[in-house]
């Protein structure tokens, strides 16, 4: 049973770091296609270092990712609450409405804020960018965090009040320590959403501010430069190194449960 | 008691960083700000920065991924580009929805350097809205290893003998336009029957078709993945490079000319200086390290004397006129892109 | 009652956010110009019920389906694994699920593009031991194939979020009451862990729906989609009532079906426990 488990979770990664390992690989090739292996090079990682607008990208890219996944996390967690303590038909109309942004075709969403922020005169940079990520990852945050305030037992809240707690402190000691796997996994969907997003970023930014995948989908006219791969591989070594470093800090002062 | 530090630090860090942003965002400087709008991958950046240096002004680089992504963008208004880069059909487009400047020719001297070939085009034919940037031909890449029949025409591509070796655009305006021309009828045609026995004709092949590709027709090609492929001239001379079994061809019906173009839009707040830049780019030596790095062929009569005497006599960047004869450039459809979008849905959901 | 209060930020952010521009698209949906100005017009959803455009979005919706079953058949027993006891570094294999997600889209894509090519990784290790080259490319798997690697994580996080908070003494109660690791799977762990599975259906099947940069690149173009479909109206014919009558008529139709599936959610919650 042990190695079964073992084995099936070695596919399911070998299935999502097979593709990881070809671009990867593919930041050492000598030619500029994929189709043809040109020799090993590192050309691609100086090229790199020297690109400007693959640079400012990368930090338009971090940055957004990392305010409108924290932010859309605030907003969601309070309104998840909020949306779980409603009466049956304001719960269905409220989430009905939070099912848009998911379910519209990103096309839609870039094109109508697009027209929002036009109507209200609005210079679009890098707020309109920051508030269309932050309004597409909320439903992701709230549909995390839901099922773990249906999970919860209800009555632990009130004791708590009824022991004399403050309505916050209940929150903090009570409610926030049962759904924080909810809130951490609402964290890295927005996150993750946020870094990959090109359709509604185009649509929603303006001169000067551009995210990653802005520059590599426009680049795929002339064929997407190698660079891009050789910034992947460095993004994807350093996010290891740090999950490790994380990991080792957070196993020497065990003892503490895992939150996630 | 640790999580707690680490909590308030990363707050800290963000709004570190906000305040950061804010700042150089206000970090107002008396330079004119020129804003370009480009394809991506499209100049060779270090020609900005040249610019910057030399006129004193600071230019902040943009890129988008297609002609309609660039339309949608501008015509929305609140944003103020100064320079933009669409192409020929996109271009007449935007002249008859007037979101153009007209350009003031005294004030690029170096247009004298374009080829009289590539002026008065049809979208512009009294040169008053746009200078050639960058130009070529649409044709077919094919294996010299797989195909062992003369290609010349685009009747290939309906051959049985390659069936499932084929690879055709995902590109309504490409795919339609080059069947019509096989027809023997004008790439622009409004015309519904023609435009009906074109699609009768694309639906027959559609068995034969591997793929419809977009830009990573390329490096199928490369790869040797299929024998035969509808591809732009300036993306087969990297290709050829890439593999010397691959050879392009524009076929005897006539093809697409395509011209992308440095045109300023009304939006912008600086003409003068964008003039200044479009001139600059117009510069024999700045042109010519543009499409030295781009690959695409270049308009500019002088520039063409420093490339590679190999490169121009090799048809597939520079061909003859004899051989664009039949070939048009694109013309903006209007609402008869609704027939186009039509016919394609049906043909790929036949 | 008071406490549903604290949504009203969301409701502000909410309204002006997510509602005014689902109303512009229905007016545009409504609406078209002519030369007296803008009117009032059904023709955009008329347009819609041809049998072209209807099984464009069966499609759609067949694919996010299949997409959808198998992320949850694959993703469920993987939540599993990563929420039982024997995995001390838990929390870095669940994010390590996730992390593939962060390249660029684009790229992850091309890179199926040279696994599944006829000269690509998989034909070549397949060849080396002298089996036939296989077409994996360029058909409905190769579509699903994408879809469920890109959506994955988000079956498996929402469930594994849920199994790792259900209480442990609840489980150990029914095994000193005699059950087998079967009742106690399907008695259990499956229905107190539905609140997971129903919100990572929810956020595997809506975006797949419109999903379409993966069925050009690994369907070669050949499948049309409802998204890409409205993309090209957008984008590229402008045909914006057209566009957005489509995103209506969808979003429509998937609320209802998922209204369809929180009633029967509401009905396991009612009674399926004890």
């Amino acid at each position: 049973m042990r190695f079964l488990k073992r084995f099936y979770l070695g596919l399911i990664f070998l299935f999502l770091y097979a593709p990881i390992l070809i671009l990867m690989v593919f930041s050492f090739n000598d030619s500029k296609s994929r189709g043809n292996w040109g020799g090993f090079t590192l050309r691609w990682y100086a090229e790199l270092f020297r690109d400007r607008e693959i640079m400012s990208a990368l930090y338009y890219t971090i940055v957004i990712a990392i305010l409108s996944a924290l932010i859309a996390t605030a907003i969601g967690m309070v309104a998840a609450l909020g949306i779980h303590n409603m009466n049956r038909f304001g719960k269905g109309l409220v989430i009905n409405i939070t099912y848009l942004p998911m379910l519209n075709p990103d096309i839609v969403t870039g094109i109508s804020l697009m027209i929002l922020f036009v109507f209200v005169n609005m210079e679009r940079g890098f707020i309109s960018l920051l508030i269309a990520h932050i309004t597409f990852n909320i439903p992701y945050v709230i549909f995390s965090i839901m099922p773990k305030l249906k999970q919860m037992n209800q009555h632990l809240y009130e004791a708590a009040l009824d022991l004399g707690a403050t309505p916050f402190y209940a929150f903090r000691k009570v409610i926030l320590p049962e759904i924080m796997p909810g809130v951490i996994t609402g964290l890295i969907f927005a996150f993750t959403l946020s870094i990959d997003d090109f359709v509604i970023s185009y649509f929603t930014t303006g001169a000067g501010v551009s995210n990653l995948s802005i520059v590599i989908h426009s680049m795929a006219r002339r064929g997407i430069n190698p660079t891009i791969n050789a910034l992947s591989t460095l993004m994807f070594i350093t996010v290891l190194l740090l999950l490790i470093i994380v990991n080792k800090r957070t196993a020497n002062n065990s003892g503490k449960e895992n939150v996630i | 008691m640790k999580q707690k530090l680490n909590a308030k630090l990363s707050l800290l860090v963000i709004v570190s960083t906000l305040l950061v942003l804010l700042l150089t965002a206000c970090g107002q400087s008396d330079r004119v700000t020129l804003k370009v709008f480009n394809w991506g991958d499209y100049m060779d950046t270090s020609i900005i920065a040249d610019f910057e240096k030399e006129y004193n002004i600071k230019v902040i680089y943009s890129t988008f991924a297609t002609n309609e992504d660039m339309y949608v963008s501008l015509k929305s208004g609140g944003n103020s580009y100064d320079v933009a880069f669409p192409s020929d059909y996109m271009i007449s487009r935007m002249i008859n929805e007037d979101m153009l400047h007209t350009i003031d020719m005294n004030n690029i001297p170096n247009y004298k350097y374009i080829d009289d070939k590539f002026k008065n085009l049809p979208f512009d034919s009294n040169n008053e809205y746009s200078v050639p940037y960058l130009w070529g031909t649409l044709g077919i890449v094919y294996n010299k290893t797989m195909v062992d029949d003369p290609v010349d025409s685009w009747e290939i591509l309906w051959n049985e003998k390659y069936s499932k070796q084929i690879l055709m655009l995902d590109s309504q305006r490409d795919s339609i336009g080059i069947t019509l021309k096989m027809l023997g009828y004008s790439m622009n045609t409004k015309e519904e029957d023609q435009l009906e026995e074109a699609k009768q004709k694309l639906i027959e092949q559609k068995p034969l078709v591997l793929a419809y590709v977009g830009d990573e027709v390329k490096d199928k090609m490369v790869g040797g993945e299929a024998a035969l492929a509808v591809v732009w001239s300036g993306d087969a001379v990297a290709m050829k490079w890439e593999n010397p079994d691959l050879e392009y061809v524009i076929p005897k019906e006539g093809s697409n000319l395509w011209f992308d173009s440095a045109v300023i839009p009304k939006s912008s707040k600086h003409k003068k200086e964008a003039e200044m830049f479009i001139n600059y780019l117009s510069e024999p030596e700045v042109a010519f390290r543009n499409t030295d790095y781009i690959g695409y062929s270049t308009p500019n009569k002088e520039t063409m004397g420093m490339l590679d005497q190999e490169l121009i006599e090799d048809s597939t960047a520079y061909p003859s006129d004899a051989e664009i004869e039949n070939c048009e450039v694109f013309e903006d459809l209007s609402d008869t892109l609704q027939i186009y979008d039509r016919i394609w849905t049906e043909i790929k959901s036949s | 009652m008071k406490k549903s209060m604290i949504a009203y930020p969301y409701l502000v952010w909410m309204i002006i956010f997510i509602l005014v521009p689902l109303l512009l698209i229905v007016f545009y949906g409504f609406t078209k110009t002519t030369d007296q100005g803008i009117v009032f017009t059904l023709d955009h959803f008329k347009r819609f019920f041809e049998p072209i455009y209807i099984m464009v979005l069966l499609r759609s919706l067949y694919l996010a389906l299949i997409c959808t079953v198998i992320c949850l058949l694959l993703g469920y027993p993987l939540s599993l694994i990563l929420a039982s006891k024997e995995y001390r570094h838990k929390r870095v294999l669940v994010l390590l699920v996730v992390i593939p997600m962060w390249m660029n889209f684009l790229l992850r894509t091309y890179a199926w593009l040279t696994l599944l090519e006829k000269n690509g990784v998989i034909n070549t290790f397949i060849s080396f031991f002298g089996l036939p080259k296989m077409e994996l490319l360029y058909n409905q798997g190769a579509v699903v194939l994408g879809m469920v690697y890109n959506f994955l994580p988000f079956m498996v996080l929402p469930i594994y979020s849920v199994l790792i908070k259900i209480d442990k003494s609840i489980i150990e109660a029914a095994e000193d009451l005699g059950a087998d690791s079967k009742t106690i799977f399907g008695k259990i762990i499956l229905p107190l862990s539905l609140p997971g599975i129903v919100s990572g259906i929810t956020m595997v099947y809506m975006p797949a729906v419109t999903t379409f940069v993966i069925s050009r690149l690994l369907g070669g173009g050949q499948f049309t989609l409802i998204g890409n479909l409205i993309e090209q109206q957008f984008v590229y014919t402008g045909e914006w009532g057209f566009g957005s009558a489509l995103s209506i008529v969808m979003m429509i139709l998937i609320l209802f079906s998922m209204a369809i599936m929180s009633r029967y959610e509401k009905e396991r919650e009612g009674g399926g426990l004890f």
